[in-house]
């Protein structure tokens, strides 16, 4: 190992291609897994924000919000089904802001609302909206008017909340009555009228499903109930975007492997002749391995390094239209995947090592 | 057969090396019996494919024989396995390779602590100070820090003969120690290795397929065809 250790400080070039290549991997992974959770954590931060154990969606709504109509009538069934301790109105309606002083429209979606979700206070006054900080990207100020929609409902910024975007458009929290003004003025076609909402968000007795299952029952089949998860999944695009990501991400951990696999590969053939030496001086084929597992290893770890502060130092600069997101989770398991990886890949001369024949050492000019 | 005790450092008796090569068998070594005392030289002379190599590689540990007793320094390797074969090639015996083979990127010092480091009984300071005796003995004291593609061939050679030396072995063998070099160096190298060998009560046999360096060892066995003669 101490001899591993000596070639890695003496002869730094002979890695530097290896280490170079894993760097822009692991830089590569870490966009690719920052623009997942952008994407993610922008699509679904006002269900996330909710602090409510289930959704209740309209049974006709194939579980989307846009679609969902809980009437006042079906709302007190719910109330009342057993185990069900409290329950909040919820709605959706995704428009253009004008923003004063800026000409681009910023996407925005405004959420009417009953219960505070986390980090959100109560609903503000009619025609005033918690707005969030994603907006700022667009201009958005503290007491701003905004003009939304064809109509250009005008609703003021009161105040600046965080995560909580709905598909990837930043929110606007308003009391139920402004919501339902916005949405009937930019979407005369799907009006929603008093006391209507689209969605309740519910908490109550026993785990979400059994709760779920106990409202679902207590309409007779008129609503579809999801848990928290099931509802952050059901957005549309979640799903789609966190396999393709993950297929891609996957992919690329594998060619991290192959990349260290092919190096360390080549590394051992063309060592045979000192390794060969080594095995007849007495070193086993353990410490060998053992040798060229640190080395693979300590590239890994250099290539992680440059490569998440690089990631970082890029991400620094990306416009904040682009949904990416550095998390330092993020970052920690990218870490640890391609350590694992590159040792792995540095097992692949395993078999070559420890086939190494010690008297090859004798007789040869080489 | 039982472990008889010995003060040879050698004894090789009845010694056979078979190779199998595609249908054929091809004998390297036939009855080979060679006993080589304590601090005993000889010089082991013949022609390529002769059988010299097969011979210093199993009295070195690095083949196992076909049949045959092979004892080294009183220890009987013959049924030994590879994993024993190479903590016995650790502990009791030195390589000098034809083609020197350091470690490309260590000093000429540290060239020498590899054998510790590998599992040797001295560690640090004590490696170190054995390390620097050596290669003060072999006229290296001024180039400790250098590497190898800093030294002259026949640097290059002595600091491969330290190496050997490193783990007190009870046998050193030599794989052509001169082959790369000239004559009037060829010889220093031999002088120093009888000098080193002998002023330790080593002992040591080298192959060699140049009869100008034989008088430097106490005596001389021909090989042919993988038989030994006096």
């Amino acid at each position: 190992m101490k001899l591993a250790l000596r070639e890695l400080r003496r002869r730094p070039g002979r890695f530097a291609v290896a280490t170079g290549a894993l760097t822009f991997i692991v830089l590569l992974l870490l966009f690719l897994g920052g623009l997942l959770d952008g994407l993610f954590l922008g699509s679904t931060g006002a269900i996330r924000a909710q602090q409510a154990d289930v959704f209740v969606y309209s049974a006709d709504s194939r579980e989307s919000f846009l679609r969902s109509r809980i009437t006042p009538e079906l709302r007190q069934e719910v109330e009342q089904a057993p185990g069900v301790t409290e329950v909040g109105g919820l709605g959706f309606a995704l428009v253009g802001a004008e923003v004063p002083g800026e000409d681009e429209l910023a996407d925005a979606a405004v959420i009417g609302y009953e219960l505070p979700p986390s980090g959100v206070p109560e609903p503000p006054a009619p025609g005033r909206a918690w707005a969030d900080e994603r907006l700022q990207a667009f201009g958005v100020d503290d007491g701003d008017v905004l003009l939304l929609g064809p109509a250009r409902v005008p609703i003021e910024v009161a105040g600046f909340v965080e995560d909580t975007n709905y598909l990837l458009q930043g929110g606007l929290w308003v009391e139920p009555g402004t919501w339902r003004e916005v949405q009937n003025k930019s979407r005369p076609d799907a009006r929603v009228t008093e006391g209507v909402f689209q969605s309740l968000v519910a908490t109550g007795e026993g785990s979400p499903a059994e709760l779920a299952a106990a409202i679902d029952d207590a309409t007779g089949g008129q609503t579809s109930t999801l848990t928290k998860d099931e509802a952050v999944d059901s957005l549309p695009g979640t799903r789609e975007q966190r396999s393709t990501f993950n297929l891609i991400i996957g992919i690329t951990f594998v060619v991290a492997g192959i990349v260290v696999a092919l190096f360390f590969a080549l590394l051992t053939l063309e060592r045979v002749g000192l390794y060969g030496v080594l095995k007849a001086i007495g070193a086993s084929s353990r410490q060998l391995v053992v040798g060229l597992l640190t080395q693979a290893v300590v590239v890994a770890l250099i290539a992680v390094v440059l490569g998440i502060s690089a990631a970082f130092l890029l991400g620094s600069v990306v416009p904040p239209q682009v949904p990416l997101q550095l998390r330092p989770s993020r970052a920690v398991t990218t870490a640890v995947v391609v350590v694992v990886v590159a040792a792995l890949g540095g097992l692949v001369s395993l078999r070559r090592v420890t086939r190494v024949d010690p008297a090859a050492a004798i007789g040869s000019a080489q | 057969m039982s472990a008889v005790t010995t003060t040879n450092a050698l004894e090789l008796r009845d010694v056979r090396k078979v190779y199998r090569s595609g249908d054929s068998d091809v004998v390297a070594l036939d009855h080979a019996t060679l006993t080589v005392g304590t601090d005993e030289i000889v010089a082991l002379v013949g022609p390529s494919g002769s059988g010299k190599t097969t011979l210093l590689s199993i009295a070195g540990g690095l083949l196992s024989a076909t049949t045959g007793h092979v004892e080294v320094g009183g220890e009987h390797i013959s049924d030994y396995d590879p994993k024993r074969l190479t903590e016995f090639r650790r502990r009791r015996v030195g390589f000098v390779f034809q083609a020197v083979n350091l470690v490309p990127f260590l000093t000429a010092r540290e060239n020498l602590l590899v054998v510790d480091e590998l599992g040797g009984k001295r560690k640090g300071a004590a490696s170190k100070a054995r390390a620097e005796l050596l290669l003060n003995e072999l006229g290296l004291g001024h180039r400790l820090g250098n590497l190898p593609g800093q030294l002259s061939g026949g640097e290059r050679q002595r600091v491969a003969i330290g190496r050997s030396l490193m783990n007190e072995p009870a046998l050193v063998l030599f794989d052509e120690p001169t082959s790369a070099l000239d004559t009037k160096l060829g010889e220093q190298v031999m002088q120093l290795i009888r000098d080193e060998v002998k002023g330790r009560g080593t002992a040591a046999v080298i192959v060699t397929h140049d009869e100008r360096m034989t008088h430097f060892a106490d005596r001389t066995v021909h090989i042919t065809d993988g038989v030994l003669r006096a």
